[in-house]
């Protein structure tokens, strides 16, 4: 039974994998229903099975699955191997990611569907650029499976850098865009920076465990708690912090947590189907996930909590700004991603890890149906994205329509909705810590309420109510160039369809086990000091009750309040925000700026990087070592080559043929006299 | 079957005779010669083969040794053998070396067979440096495998190739120097050439500092460390693709054998001593090059900076031992080092043979290694564009690559040693990934720039099965690099308790 569990494992990530491959090898070959046939297929497979798994460990309750599949290496008595740790965290991840990633797969059958126009005419790139999309999108699927299923640091490095590459490849898939490959050379090189402090974090825990093992590291946790470690003379730091916070940067570099977060609304550059698949519902959610792996570890470092706990409120409160004064249709939902990342790693902060995987969850539906409406709006305006020439397109399509408004309430946390349960279940965990900096937390994650209620529902009026702006668009072209918008076809409605139910129900469903319960298990451990979540649920009688007792609370309030001044200024007084944009210039300057972030990376560490390396070629290699050094016999090099010069270069090689000949003669001699 | 014949002699001398035949076969048919050159090339792959089946993976003694007396006056053999140090090396030999005449295959239309037969001869050379245990059989290997090289860059290079291989032989004929002088001082002393008499010999310390710094001179020129690394850039400019591959793949290894092979079990007490400097020079290598790589606009030289970047891992492996004793009361974790230094050194001759190769494509067909010049090559090459960009994947240390492990296991290992040695190192992640991806963005994507580009012919079969070799190499290496780690382990254990214990 076991071994058959084990093979179901490596199924799981061998089927996108061949998917793939043969969507990627020979996609010249067999064609676009042939490619995005396999790669459907691959990804079933895996959604299918890894039902199976969450069968077995979940509702079950078997027990775990953890085997090792091959030794990678082994070196000065440690062991690197590539294996798989089915828990249920793990297996409550597979399903999310293959689920969604099966969705997004549909979807872009009609999202990709006329790719060919994004090339140039001739692109030998652009010749099987949709067969190449899917292989992209299962690679990615592949990498990201790796990725939750590790059952070691080694292999979760690997499945991290991984989903980096795909990522990138997928934010630069247009090419040709400068814009496009400026976005994912900068998320690239900002994931870098990330998985920097991560692989420093893998090797502090290999430095002092030994073993990269899950199992192995996480029972030895406690015995580390209170070894410290020298920085630098006189700093005395705990080595669980200093791990913990190391391993967390290269989660604010994946989940893009403040600074590092300057990378994701820029990967709007990629086709929408990865934004929702990738940089919404599950790669950028895996530095989450790390941290909740990671539990028996963060456990130990209070300093580390408090560092994440902050950094998550700020970029919960700030980056939703933000997105309020976005007109792209998807830098709103990118920005509000960002604030919703922050969400959840205030739960971690705060210990509420379950929190926040479960949000994680929640989200993962709900935003990804928000992407893809997005994305099907974009295909009914024929690739407009500026939200300022759509509106009323409700009537048009009413499927997109009706999901998108599921998928609103979802996020702004309206109660009964999935959004709510997870949302609200934060802030009452960060409003229970204890720890130092969970009340500005709790200030940054309620006022963060209104913020998203506001920005969502500016989108949706914007996008679904008010005038047909795209009307008064093309006047210039005369009136018949306008494009009735329309319903897009079932390959992309039956994804948001697929993404709506979830959006709604997921949350009732598992508030009870995985919030207040026990669901996962074993999979994370909280000290009972920290233990908020044990306490809330002291007051908890029910989901019901629970949607019952939030409309009094102050998030439903908030909540509401946004949604209504969004009416306010976007439906009813359309002339106020401009009204409002001119008198509060200076605000509305700062957030255009996007806080001086990337103005601040481009001239500090872009320029700066340029700078030191011109300064060190041109006066360290040239000047100093070549000028100084070597070309100090610079009078020998040049009188020795006007002797060479003599020597006709056509010769030369005679003679030096002839020096290699007498050496090997004079070799073999000494060898027979010998 | 394979170890009673003499493998050591027959990848030595297979490709010396066989080179010298093309020679004599050049003059009458280009054709000919050049076939004769790829069927030498191959036997000797294949002779080399059984080097690594029929390797005894448990003992860290050297195998397949032979030996004869060669000077007998002095003591000198032609002593041969080789442990798990050594082999991967050869077998690295032999397989860039047929790599590289099917690369040259139509692009040399100057002296063809002259080409082919100084890269055979060339390898064979290599193997005997890899191969040789006696130290005077190592000198004339070391210093003959430079003259087939000259001859390379002289003859087939750029405009500048005098300046670039007068600047190559001197730096290396000046560190050689240096060394030759040490072997012959321990030779006076000792009264053997046997590098494994070298090794047990005791030394006081400042004999053994004088010959540790004597042996720095050679070695780390050949790496190149800085700030001895100067000459690299220029020959790799100059040369041609099939010089710069061999270059950047096998020579710059020699050095670093050289200190696994000489400095280390020689002098392990001066290298103790000194390795604060061997730290130092390393991580100069890793963060100064890899902003010099940055600012690059010739692709050559940007890969040859990157080059000597990635060397610096494989010399801070090697010289973390004591730092780690020091830091965490034993040795355990310097094995470690040492291992990801060669894993690093193999993987880097895949990477960097592959990316010099991927360069020789574009100038074959635009004559031009600025990058500047390109941008688009996607549109009209996107087989190659492939491959580019999985290679300089690989050259950013992208797990699953070869190029991740090495740097890896050095990592970890100096973490153990100092967190700010680790810290230092990790930088790679960001200037590696930032130097190697800026050109892809530069040269593979965007818009096709000028009627150049638009002309642009994809890879023929010759090009698709050079790279694609390379590319399963690479992803192999990446992906499962155990059997290369087992065969080094009992030489790398070996050696860690030979260094373990001072001479003094």
């Amino acid at each position: 039974m076991l071994d058959n569990l084990h093979n179901v494992n490596i199924a799981i990530v061998a089927a996108p994998l061949i998917g793939a491959l043969i969507a990627g090898l020979f996609g010249g070959a067999i064609g676009r229903v042939g490619a995005h046939t396999v790669a459907i297929i691959g990804v079933a497979i895996a959604f299918l099975l890894s039902l199976l798994m969450f069968n077995h460990v979940v509702v079950q309750d078997a027990g775990i699955v953890t085997h090792s599949v091959y030794t990678w290496l082994v070196s000065d008595g440690i062991t690197f191997e590539v294996g798989f740790l089915v828990d249920k965290l793990s297996a409550m991840m597979m399903v999310v990611v293959t689920f969604v990633s099966l969705m997004v797969h549909i979807y872009t059958i009609g999202y990709m569907a006329h790719d060919e126009e994004n090339w140039p005419e001739g692109s030998g790139a652009g010749r099987n650029s949709y067969q190449r999309f899917f292989s992209y999108i299962s690679l990615f699927t592949f990498s990201m499976l790796m990725l939750v299923m590790a059952n070691n640091f080694m292999q979760l490095f690997f499945g991290w850098e991984a989903v980096g590459l795909v990522s990138y490849l997928l934010i630069g898939f247009w090419l040709k865009r400068p814009t496009a490959t400026y976005a994912n050379l900068k998320a690239f090189l900002v994931n870098r920076v990330g998985d920097f402090g991560f692989l420093l974090g893998i090797a502090g825990v290999l430095m002092y465990f030994n073993t990269l093992d899950y199992a192995a590291v996480f029972n030895a946790a406690e015995l580390h708690k209170d070894l410290t470690m020298s920085l630098w003379p006189g700093a005395e730091w705990s080595v669980m912090t200093v791990i913990c916070i190391l391993l967390f940067v290269g989660a604010m570099g994946k989940s893009a947590q403040v600074p590092l977060h300057v990378w994701l609304p820029d990967s709007m550059e990629g086709p929408t189907p990865i934004s929702a698949l990738i940089h919404a519902a599950t790669m950028v959610t895996a530095g989450i996930f790390m941290v909740a792996r990671m539990s028996p570890l963060f456990e130990l470092s209070e300093t580390a909590l408090s560092f994440i706990l902050i950094i998550g409120a700020i970029t919960a409160l700030f980056m939703g700004f933000l997105g309020i004064i976005q007109n792209d249709i998807k830098r709103v939902v990118a920005y509000s991603t960002l604030s919703q990342l922050g969400y959840m790693t205030v739960a971690l902060g705060a210990s509420a890890y379950a929190a926040g995987v479960f949000h994680l969850m929640t989200h993962a539906f709900f935003k990804a149906l928000l992407f893809l409406a997005a994305g099907s709006v974009i295909i009914a305006m024929h690739h407009e994205q500026d939200m300022r020439r759509m509106g009323g397109l409700r009537k048009y399509m009413p499927i997109t329509w009706i999901t998108s408004l599921i998928g609103s309430l979802a996020l702004i946390g309206t109660p009964g909705f999935a959004g709510f349960f997870s949302k609200d279940l934060i802030i009452e965990a960060v409003h229970a810590s204890q720890l130092p900096g969970a009340g500005f937390a709790y200030v940054c994650v309620l006022l963060g309420v209104f913020v998203t209620a506001f920005y969502s529902f500016r989108m949706y009026f914007l996008v679904f109510h008010g005038k047909e702006r795209f009307r008064d668009v093309h006047h210039g072209h005369g009136h018949h160039a306008v494009h009735e918008p329309h319903e897009t076809p079932w390959v992309v409605t039956l994804p948001l369809i697929a993404l709506a139910i979830p959006s709604v129900l997921a949350g009732g469903m598992y508030i009870t086990e995985m919030g207040f319960g026990n669901f996962f298990g074993a999979a994370i451990q909280v000290l009972p000091q920290h233990d908020v979540l044990g306490q809330l649920a002291q007051n908890y009688h029910g989901a019901w009750g629970m949607v019952l007792h939030g409309f009094l609370t102050a998030p439903f309030w908030l909540a509401l309040a946004g949604v209504v001044t969004a009416w306010l200024l976007y439906m009813k007084f359309t002339h106020v925000p401009a009204l409002i944009q001119a008198r509060l210039q200076i605000i509305y300057s700062i957030l255009e700026q996007k806080y001086g972030f990337d103005r601040f990376n481009d001239w500090f560490f872009a320029g700066g990087s340029r700078g030191i390396g011109r300064l060190l070629w041109q006066w360290g290699d040239v000047r100093l070592i070549d000028g100084l050094l070597v070309n100090g016999s610079a009078r020998t090099v040049g009188w020795l080559s006007s002797v060479v010069r003599h020597v006709q270069s056509g010769y030369l090689y005679h003679y030096a043929f002839a020096m290699i000949l007498g050496l090997l003669l004079m070799l073999a001699l000494f060898v027979i006299a010998g | 079957m394979f170890a009673d014949l003499p493998l050591l002699s027959l990848v030595i001398w297979t490709p010396i005779i066989g080179g010298l035949l093309v020679l004599a076969a050049g003059s009458r048919n280009a054709l000919e010669a050049k076939a004769l050159a790829l069927l030498v090339a191959l036997i000797t792959f294949l002779l080399s083969l059984p080097l690594f089946t029929s390797f005894d993976t448990a003992t860290a003694a050297m195998q397949f040794t032979e030996l004869h007396p060669w000077i007998a006056a002095w003591s000198i053999n032609y002593h041969l053998g080789v442990d798990g140090i050594s082999m991967p090396l050869i077998l690295l030999t032999t397989f860039t070396t047929v790599l590289v005449v099917i690369a040259g295959w139509e692009v040399i239309k100057d002296k063809p067979a002259q080409y082919m037969a100084s890269f055979l001869i060339m390898a064979g050379l290599m193997n005997g440096v890899f191969a040789a245990l006696d130290a005077a059989l190592f000198y004339v290997f070391w210093e003959a495998m430079l003259i087939p090289m000259f001859i390379v860059i002289g003859v087939w290079g750029g405009p500048r190739r005098i300046y670039a291989t007068l600047k190559f032989f001197l730096y290396t004929f000046l560190g050689s120097v240096f060394m030759l002088v040490a072997l012959i001082w321990m030779y006076l002393q000792s009264g053997s050439f046997a590098i494994l008499d070298l090794h047990a010999m005791p030394l006081s310390l400042n004999a053994q500092i004088l010959i540790f710094l004597a042996f720095l001179l050679a070695f780390a020129v050949k790496v190149p460390m800085w700030p001895v690394h100067t000459w690299l850039p220029d020959a790799h400019v100059e040369a041609p693709t099939g010089g710069s591959v061999i270059l950047a793949a096998i020579m710059l290894k020699l050095g670093a054998y050289g200190f696994l092979r000489f400095s280390l079990p020689i002098t392990p007490d001066a290298s103790q001593q000194l390795d604060w400097l061997m730290i130092a020079l390393s991580l100069i290598a890793v963060v100064y090059i890899g902003f010099v790589a940055l600012v690059q606009q010739d692709m050559k030289k940007l890969i040859a900076y990157s080059s000597i970047s990635h060397m610096g891992f494989v010399t801070l492996g090697m010289f973390i031992a004591w730092r780690i004793a020091d830091n965490t009361g034993s040795m355990q974790g310097a094995g470690m080092g040492i291992q990801g230094a060669m894993v690093q050194m193999i993987s880097h001759g895949f990477i960097s043979g592959a990316m010099f190769l991927c360069v020789g494509v574009l100038y074959d067909r635009l004559h031009s290694r600025e990058i500047g010049d390109y941008g688009g090559v996607a549109h009209t090459m996107p087989r190659f564009a492939g491959f580019m960009v999985l290679f300089a994947m690989a050259n950013a240390g992208l797990p699953g690559t070869s190029g991740f492990v090495g740097e890896f296991m050095v990592i970890l290992a100096s973490f153990k040693a100092n967190f700010w040695f680790a810290f230092l190192a990790a930088t790679t992640l960001i200037l590696g990934a930032a130097y190697t991806l800026w050109m892809v963005r530069r040269v593979v994507y965007g818009e096709v720039t000028s009627d150049k580009v638009a002309a642009l012919q994809d890879i023929n079969g010759r090009e698709f099965l050079i790279l694609g070799v390379l590319a399963l190499m690479v992803l192999l290496l990446g992906l499962w690099p155990a059997p290369l780690l087992d065969v080094m382990r009992p030489t790398v254990e070996h050696l860690v308790q030979h260094m373990a214990v001072s001479k003094l």
